[in-house]
């Protein structure tokens, strides 16, 4: 089967700062998320993960090499094309969930679905993050897994080809951790929608179609992973 | 000590990051001391040179005019009880006939004492000499009318005096304690062009006005702590036989009483503009404090925890509220030296004092200084108390995140279908309404300090319009060296060019209420009078009632009557007689607060045949210089008051005086819009920057996300309009009754441009400020906006 890629990198190289100061975060790292597919990004800390996932979410730009998405070459897109961008293709899930605190948790994914060009209803799109009740509720009045789920809720909900998630468990206990897993994987299985995701957590690798090990900026080590297990069975 | 403390090192960062909030407190703050300076320094100044000045020149207490009134008098009026000196002269309205000038000039003449030992409102001599007591045409002349016609000693001019054209010398150039403030009658501002005063030996006054062994005008200085009342009282009985028009205390001597007013307006400015600009700035150092410390919560709890004691964390961030505090007094003193320089100057140009020190007093320095301090710090201290108490376990754990509720704001969310951008605002606003609440504010005092400085123009264009459209019709008013039958507006209607001619008569009056009463003019009016008439209290003209006083309605009040009431009237000037005359009509009037009675009633109350003193005139323009030539020419006129030329000066004096004020008071009230707006918005996105962030990684583009912050302050921007306009016209009520004398009746009056405008300039000195902070949000990077998790 020929798989097609959502985002192909070129050679990008990312350095931070100048002269003797300057920290190179990424070396040359050519890699492709293809579609429909769960990766898994692992590495030491500072290897470059976050990097290169703000770099594919243009949230920053490489300082060298080019991303594609899709057909499109994004490193040549202006800012107003990269805001159409994300808003229109990409999700986001962080660590610290980033939620309006103003807002109610269906009001947080209405942020999104008043933007978007084809979302679901934000209350579809809370259920599929597994967070049916509890919509009217503000941030602080949320556990943290519970906040995670809104923002998953908020990621999912304009059905973007791409999700991209910087160790959405990174804050969560074992047990909440696997209900975030099982939205993403649940999302991932259900609407196809190609899936990155970094931990720190390496038993999560089981989750994932591929495995890409970065290390000190480099891609390290690719592998494909045949037996899948639910994310209810992974040793945490 | 070369090295600074860690913490001061940290004070320093602190301030270089928020310089640009730092500074536009300051700047607010800067007005308040700026204006305190302004104000209590000139007033300080004025009232320290004028009171030395009426020492030194020994300026009388009493003053009071008669027709003639025999010499031996005089040794009577110095016994009385509580008299310690008496200066008896003769003084008189005299026609000048100016080089250069074709319309005919006013002067008024005052004689010195026969053997030159002058006793009271001493003129100090600036150049040459007095004049030699033997001659008889040398004069002093006053230093304004002398350097308007560039005249020295050696100079000379002519006057019509006693129906003769007299060629005057100047002796000498003098000021004059009498005439700080130089006014013609009939004038609103100085013209020192048409109006000037000189001295000249008592000789020669007396044979000018006929006045041989007799004085007509005389002044009293009295001993230490005497009681001006019964004096007054007495004098009034004495010249009474005489042709008395009533004494009166220097509250009544025009030159005190514009500048007693004019010091009473920079004491109303001192009590009133700094405390708006001492809180505004309070309440915004509280705002961006309790900022700074919301944000350094975990370092104070670190702090603590290392063992700082709770006194020196607050004096820590007392200290950066007493460097705003310092930079702004800085400011002030800065700016308050360089108005009150030009103040001065302008002060200068109206009222005359042998010398003027601009420098504000060493007072006016300290006490802006301490109180602008202390109002900032004092508003940090609130910021800084809560903080600071907290234990360090507390305050080192991150603070908890905002409760909101879903209250009425979500109702009306749901209703309206309101995006989820707007939708966070709402809750802002709702969430921090303390801080909603200092910017709604802010921008309404800023609008009411507007609408109450452009108001201004609005009263004025009122009072030109009553004044010269509605009221004074004529060109000119002659005043009559005395009165004379009707015939003489007959003869008038010959004078070259003259359309129409309407007689008026003013005699002296002191009008009684029980313990309240007033000297004033009260004016005789024809029942057809078409060029001077009367306006009721809404400026609309209105016919002389029949009989009875018409009262305009500031002297109204004073003597606390009403239409129905009935005053005493006592008739001076040689009538002697007091009658019992009822209110028929209270007047608006914006000059001035002469008393009006219809003529035949007068007339028949004095059973007096109809006379005139005074002649308005319609003139046509083409034949003023012959009128005028008429006018130097005739012995008759005493006096000219030219209603054109009073027209042009005021439209002069509101161009320049007015434009400057007004200008001075926009800027006041855009820095308050801008600091207080400026202000607001910075801290909105220091606290929602991150949240802003998340909106752009969702992809919601800058204008999208700039709505939020930009939206939030111009809803409360849009809000505090209407109270500003409120506020504002408050504060033109206060400023109106404030500024309203006897001298003008400034009218209260509020246009929709003056709103408009008010609203207008606020509105895009609010939308400039906020627009300036949003391009931050341009700068803020969208990684590391994300990975600061407060
Ligand atoms: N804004 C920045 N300025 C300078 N250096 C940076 C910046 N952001 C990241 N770096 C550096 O780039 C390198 C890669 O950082 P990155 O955040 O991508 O690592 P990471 O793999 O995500 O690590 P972690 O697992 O700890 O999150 C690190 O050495 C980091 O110090
Ligand atoms: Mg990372």
């Amino acid at each position: 089967m020929e798989r097609k890629a959502v985002f192909r990198t070129e050679g990008i190289t990312k350095v931070y700062g100048t002269g003797p100061a300057a920290v190179h975060a990424l070396r040359g790292v050519d890699l492709a998320l293809y579609e429909g597919e769960m990766v898994v990004m692992l590495g030491a800390s500072g290897s470059g993960k976050s990097t290169l996932l703000n770099i594919l979410g243009a949230l920053d730009t490489p300082t060298d090499g080019r991303v594609f998405f899709r057909d499109r070459e994004l490193t040549r897109l202006s800012d107003a094309a990269l805001t159409a961008f994300r808003r229109d293709h990409v999700g986001f899930v962080f660590q610290f969930y980033n939620l309006v605190p103003s807002l109610t948790a269906r009001e947080n994914v209405a942020l999104v679905t008043e933007i978007a060009r084809n979302p679901m209803r934000p209350e579809e799109a809370l259920e599929r993050a597994g967070l049916p009740d509890r919509m009217d509720h503000f941030p602080a009045e949320l556990s943290g897994g519970e906040q995670q789920r809104v923002a998953i809720a908020r990621a999912i909900a304009k059905r973007p080809e791409v999700l991209l998630c910087d160790e959405p468990t990174g804050a969560l206990d074992s047990k909440t951790g696997v209900k975030v897993l099982e939205a993403l994987v649940s999302i991932n299985d259900e609407l196809g929608t190609a899936t990155a995701l970094i931990t720190h957590n390496v038993g999560i690798r089981k989750i994932a179609h591929r495995v890409i090990v970065l290390a000190d900026g480099q891609v390290a080590e690719v592998t494909e992973n045949d037996a899948r297990v639910p994310p209810a069975d992974v040793s945490w | 000590m070369l090295t600074l403390r860690a913490l001061d090192r940290k004070l320093w960062r602190d301030m270089r990051r928020i310089w640009a909030q730092s500074l536009a407190i300051a700047m607010v703050l800067a007005c308040g001391v700026a204006v305190l300076i302004l104000s209590f320094g000139t007033l300080q100044n004025l009232t320290e040179t004028r009171d030395a000045y009426y020492e030194r020149n020994r300026f009388a207490d009493i003053f009071a005019g008669a027709t003639r009134v025999p010499d031996p008098i005089v040794r009577e009026i110095a016994r009385l009880p509580g008299v310690a000196q008496v200066e008896p002269r003769i003084a008189d309205y005299v026609v000048l006939d100016m080089p250069g000038m074709v319309e005919p000039g006013m002067g008024r003449v005052i004689s010195l004492p026969p053997d030159g030992a002058l006793v009271l409102n001493i003129p100090l001599l600036r150049t040459g000499r007095l004049p030699d007591p033997l001659s008889a045409d040398e004069v002093a002349v006053a230093q304004p009318f002398a350097e308007a016609h560039g005249l020295r000693p050696g100079d000379s001019f002519r006057a019509v005096m006693n129906g003769q054209m007299r060629e005057l010398q100047v002796a000498g150039i003098v000021l004059s304690p009498e005439y700080i403030y130089t006014i013609g009658p009939a004038s609103l501002f100085p013209d020192n062009r048409r109006f000037g005063v000189f001295w000249m030996s008592h000789t020669a006054a007396a044979a000018a006005f006929d006045l041989d062994g007799a004085f007509n005008d005389i002044s009293l200085r009295l001993t230490p702590g005497a009681d001006a009342a019964p004096v007054i009282a007495a004098l009034d009985d004495m010249l009474d036989p005489y042709g008395g028009t009533g004494a009166h205390d220097r509250d009544r001597q025009m030159s005190h009483n514009f500048l007693k007013h004019e010091l009473e307006q920079l004491e109303a400015l001192a009590w009133i503009m700094p405390p708006i600009f001492f809180v505004v700035s309070a309440f915004l150092v509280n705002m961006v404090m309790g900022r700074l410390i919301a944000l350094e919560r975990q370092q104070i709890g670190l702090m603590k925890a290392v063992g700082y004691r709770t006194r020196e964390i607050s004096a820590h961030y007392l200290k950066m509220a007493a460097v705003i505090g310092v930079l702004g007094v800085l400011i002030g003193w800065a700016a308050g030296i360089w108005i009150s320089d030009g103040m001065t100057e302008l002060y200068a140009e109206f009222f005359h004092f042998p010398y003027l020190v601009s420098a504000p007093s060493t007072a006016a320095f300290a006490i802006s200084g301490v109180l602008a301090v202390a109002t900032v710090v004092v508003g940090a201290m609130r910021a800084v108390r809560g903080t600071v108490r907290l234990r360090p376990a507390v305050a080192m754990s991150p603070p908890e995140p905002p409760k909101f509720s879903r209250g009425l704001v979500d109702h009306l969310g749901t209703w309206l279908r309101l995006r989820q951008t707007t939708m966070m605002i709402l809750r802002s606003i709702t969430r921090w309404p303390g801080r909603a609440a200092v910017t709604f504010l802010g921008v309404a005092t800023s609008v009411a300090v507007l609408v109450g400085s452009f108001f201004f123009f609005d009263a004025f264009d009122v009072m030109m319009d009553e004044m010269f459209t509605q009221s004074n019709r004529q060109q000119m008013t002659l005043n009559l060296t005395r009165e004379q039958t009707l015939a003489a507006v007959e003869d008038a209607t010959n004078l070259p060019g003259v359309l129409r001619v309407e007689g008026g008569y003013a005699v002296q009056v002191r009008l009684i209420n029980g313990p309240r009463e007033s000297l004033q003019s009260l004016q005789a009016r024809p029942d057809d009078a078409e060029l001077v008439r009367l306006l009721d209290r809404d400026s609309r003209p209105v016919p002389v009632s029949p009989s009875g006083l018409i009262l305009p309605e500031l002297l109204a009040d004073d003597l606390g009557v009403q239409a129905g009431d009935v005053l005493a009237v006592e008739f001076l000037g040689g009538h002697r007689e007091t009658h019992a005359v009822p209110v028929a009509q209270v007047a608006r009037q914006s000059l001035g607060e002469a008393a009006y009675m219809r003529d035949t009633a007068l007339f028949e109350l004095l059973r007096v045949a109809p006379r005139v003193n005074q002649l308005n005139l319609l003139v046509d323009e083409a034949a003023l210089p012959a009128l005028y030539a008429q006018i130097k020419a005739t012995p008759a006129i005493s006096g000219v008051a030219l209603w054109s030329e009073v027209r042009v000066q005021y439209q002069e004096m509101v161009d320049e005086t007015l434009f400057t004020m007004i200008f001075i008071y926009t800027m006041l009230g855009v820095l308050i819009a801008v600091g207080v707006v400026y202000n607001a918005a910075r801290i909105q996105l220091s606290e929602r920057a991150h949240e802003l962030a998340s909106l752009r990684v969702l992809g919601f583009s800058r204008g999208e996300v700039s709505y939020v912050l930009v939206g939030e302050i111009m809803l409360l921007t849009l809000a505090g309009l209407p109270l500003g306009w409120l506020a504002g016209y408050g504060f033109a009520a206060m400023t109106s009754a404030g500024l309203s004398s006897e001298i003008v009746n400034i009218p209260l009056v509020v246009s929709k441009q003056t709103y408009a405008w008010a609203a207008l300039v606020v509105f895009v000195s609010a939308l400039g400020s906020v627009l300036l902070v949003r391009r931050r949000l341009d700068r803020v990077e969208l990684v590391s906006a994300l990975k600061q998790k407060e």
